[in-house]
């Protein structure tokens, strides 16, 4: 186990445009810690960073409260698991597990003895004496992984580890490293684009966007409260709908015809102004009959089995998606009354795309 | 029923048709190539073949059908025994010598600094150079008054050496100068293959901690081995037909202490005429770099890790 503490760390390739910018961030010793983000947003740049193989241009990195900023990658006594895997395609699947152990002044027959336990827990056993070519991606997956495990370091950092597999064994390695990380009591430090990765195993998380930190926090805390119209559209699949609404009198219009009210303590927050609004799909259903709703047409349905994603037209220019549970019957092309839980209703400033924060809840089921 | 056959041989006209067609656009395609390897290289190596069994006059027209003659009169001249001496030498100064410089020389300029670009054009300049052109520049290096080796010896109060002339040093000197020749090719290619080096292998390697001789032992040789192997046979090959820098540094001379065997058969066909005996040799060296660049592959790809 191991802290990892980053302050005001900054990063740049060529000296003038900033990778990363003043990321402050602290993991805490035995934390499975996600960083997540879109493609070229600088996750990998930051992992590296960690690691040691890319120089930090500012700021400062501390390893268990010790400054760790000048340490050479092996210094630092952490593992780690590359996209690619990166492993050698000349030795065996055991001399790939022990590469390098001998630095670390461990006895012929130790290696030997962790080699083989790893491999065990990992069910490489049958697979020792053959060379990475000869495996399929998921063996040679966990060949990386067990080459994190075997160095017994308290830290491992894993950049995209699994998006070179199937859908289906992906699924299935999520949960055999988040156990993993949790037998051996391992700081971790994992890089995925994946959202659902990212909500499925990690203890905290850190979305990242263009270099800027987004927000920082546990899965169901970012799900629920996003601290902006970034991380409502990143995070959740499908993610939240979101519609511009401008306030009038004491109601929200949404592309003009649309009304929600709101109560005064909300509407003294957002002012007079414009705002974005977002909506969870779960959050949409079918108004009964008693309900307020309001009419809408069905572009397309996805039958899920447990649910049913339907996609309709909102306005001028937006679908939304609803998210319901069981297999609905409806058809593309019809109209059906829909009606949105007022209690999830996320409000965003027009301009910079933060969360507006309204504590009590408006009081009336909303009709939009 | 048998409209059906019927259709069916239809069917088959058609495929077989369509086959020819294809086989017949094929060989248009390949033809050129063809021609002139017909033309260039498949007929001189037969009649190289055939005139090794027969005594010729000075023309080259085969007079007397004599069998292996040609080839016993070889085996037992003493001139060609130092030739074939020569020949092995040379191979084994060179190429060696040549692989190992070369790949010193690419790791050297595969390191990621400032200004690494002029190392990489100045390393592989001598591609790009001609025979002639560097057998001059050596010509110079090695006279024995004002070339620069012996001025280097003088300023140490050593005696000058005759390098293209003393038959102990010739064949060494020869060696220098196409070694030098050769690197520019070689380098590049390594260089190539260097490159082509996945980095997170030295990536992981360095989460590790390894030092820079193991990563060079068990990282960078292995997956550079396919390319070693590659520059290797090119190198081998191309020893055994060296001429150029001979035939302008030392013409086979001194008391043909340089006389390999592609010089030997130049002199033989177009100085003495003997152009059955020159066959004869051209035929012993073709089987010499046959034989060993089977062995090569035979031996040498077993050490060599394909991804
Ligand atoms: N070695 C490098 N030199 C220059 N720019 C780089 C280098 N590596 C990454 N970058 C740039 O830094 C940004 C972040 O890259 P990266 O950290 O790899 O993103 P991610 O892993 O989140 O996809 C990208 O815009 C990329 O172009
Ligand atoms: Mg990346």
């Amino acid at each position: 186990m191991r802290k990892v503490e980053l302050k005001g760390i900054t990063k740049s390739y060529d000296g003038k445009q900033d990778v990363l910018k003043a990321i402050d961030v602290t993991v805490e010793p035995g934390e499975f810690f996600v960083l997540v983000g879109p493609s070229g947003c600088g996750k990998s740049t930051m992992l590296r960073m960690i690691a040691g193989l890319e120089s930090i241009t500012s700021g400062e990195l501390a390893l268990d409260g010790k400054r760790a900023n000048a340490l050479t990658p092996s210094e630092r006594d952490l593992s780690m698991v590359f996209q690619n895997y990166a492993l050698y395609p000349h030795l065996s699947v055991e001399q790939n597990i022990t590469f390098g152990l001998h630095v670390k002044k461990v006895s012929k027959r130790e290696q030997k003895e962790r080699c083989k336990e790893v491999c065990g827990m990992l069910g490489l056993t049958d697979y020792m004496k053959r060379k990475p070519r000869e495996l399929s991606g998921g063996q040679r997956q966990r060949v990386a992984l067990a080459r994190a495990v075997v160095t017994q370091a308290p830290l491992c950092l894993m950049d995209e580890p699994l998006s070179n597999l199937d859908a289906k064994l992906r699924a299935k390695m999520r949960s055999e490293i988040r156990q993993l990380q949790r037998k051996l009591g391992l700081t971790m430090i994992y890089v995925t684009h994946d959202q659902t990765e990212a909500m499925t195993m990690a203890d905290r998380m850190m979305i990242l966007s263009d270099g800027d930190v987004q927000q920082i926090g546990r899965p169901l805390d970012v799900y629920n409260n996003p601290a902006n119209t970034f991380v409502a559209s990143f995070i959740g699949s499908p993610p939240m709908n979101l519609i511009d609404a401008e306030m009038k009198d004491s109601v929200l219009v949404a592309d003009g015809h649309w009304m929600t009210p709101v109560t005064a303590a909300m509407k003294q927050k957002i002012g007079s102004g414009r705002v974005t609004l977002g909506v969870r799909p779960e959050h949409i259903s079918l108004a009964k009959d008693s309900e307020p709703g309001f009419l809408v047409q069905v572009a397309n349905v996805e039958v899920l089995g447990t649910e049913t994603l339907v996609t309709f037209d909102f306005g001028e220019a937006t679908q939304w998606i609803a998210k319901w549970p069981g297999q609905s019957s409806v058809q593309p092309g019809e109209q059906i009354r829909i009606c949105v839980d007022d209690r999830h209703l996320a409000l965003f400033s027009a301009e910079k795309g933060e969360r507006i924060v309204c504590e009590a809840a408006p009081v009336k089921k909303v009709s939009l | 029923m048998t409209t059906m056959q019927h259709e069916f041989t239809a069917d088959r006209q058609v495929e077989r048709k369509r086959a020819w067609s294809n086989w017949a656009t094929g060989m248009l395609f390949l033809l050129p190539s063809l021609l002139l390897f017909g033309v260039f290289l498949f007929y001189p190596m037969v009649r190289t073949v055939y005139l090794s069994l027969f005594l010729t006059d000075s023309q080259g027209v085969p007079i007397v059908f004599v069998g292996w003659e040609n080839f016993l009169n070889l085996f037992q001249s003493t001139s060609f025994q130092i030739s074939a001496k020569a020949t092995a030498l040379f191979v084994l100064y060179t190429v060696p010598a040549g692989i190992v410089l070369a790949t010193a020389l690419a790791i050297l300029a595969n390191q990621k600094l400032r200004g690494i670009g002029l190392f990489r054009t100045m390393f592989s300049a001598t591609m790009g150079m001609s025979v002639a052109a560097s057998s001059v520049i050596w010509m110079f290096l090695f006279n024995p008054s004002i070339g620069l080796f012996n001025r280097i010896l003088a300023a140490l109060n050593i005696s000058g050496v005759q390098w293209l002339l003393d038959p102990q040093y010739a064949l060494l000197s020869v060696s220098i100068a196409t070694i030098w020749m050769n690197t520019g090719f070689a380098f590049l290619i390594l260089l190539g293959g260097l490159q082509n080096i996945d980095q997170s292998l030295y990536e992981s390697a360095r989460i590790a901690g390894v030092s820079e001789s193991c990563k060079l032992r068990k990282i960078t040789l292995p997956m550079l081995s396919p390319t070693l192997f590659f520059v290797t046979t090119v190198s081998l090959i191309n020893a055994f037909q060296t001429f150029g820098q001979i035939d302008l540094l030392t013409k086979g001379g001194p008391m043909e202490s340089t006389n390999v065997i592609v010089y030997s058969i130049y002199k033989d066909a177009f100085i003495n005429y003997n152009v059955g005996s020159a066959s004869a040799q051209a035929v012993l060296l073709f089987v010499t770099v046959l034989v060993v660049t089977v062995l090569q592959f035979k031996i040498g790809e077993r050490k060599v890790h394909y991804q």
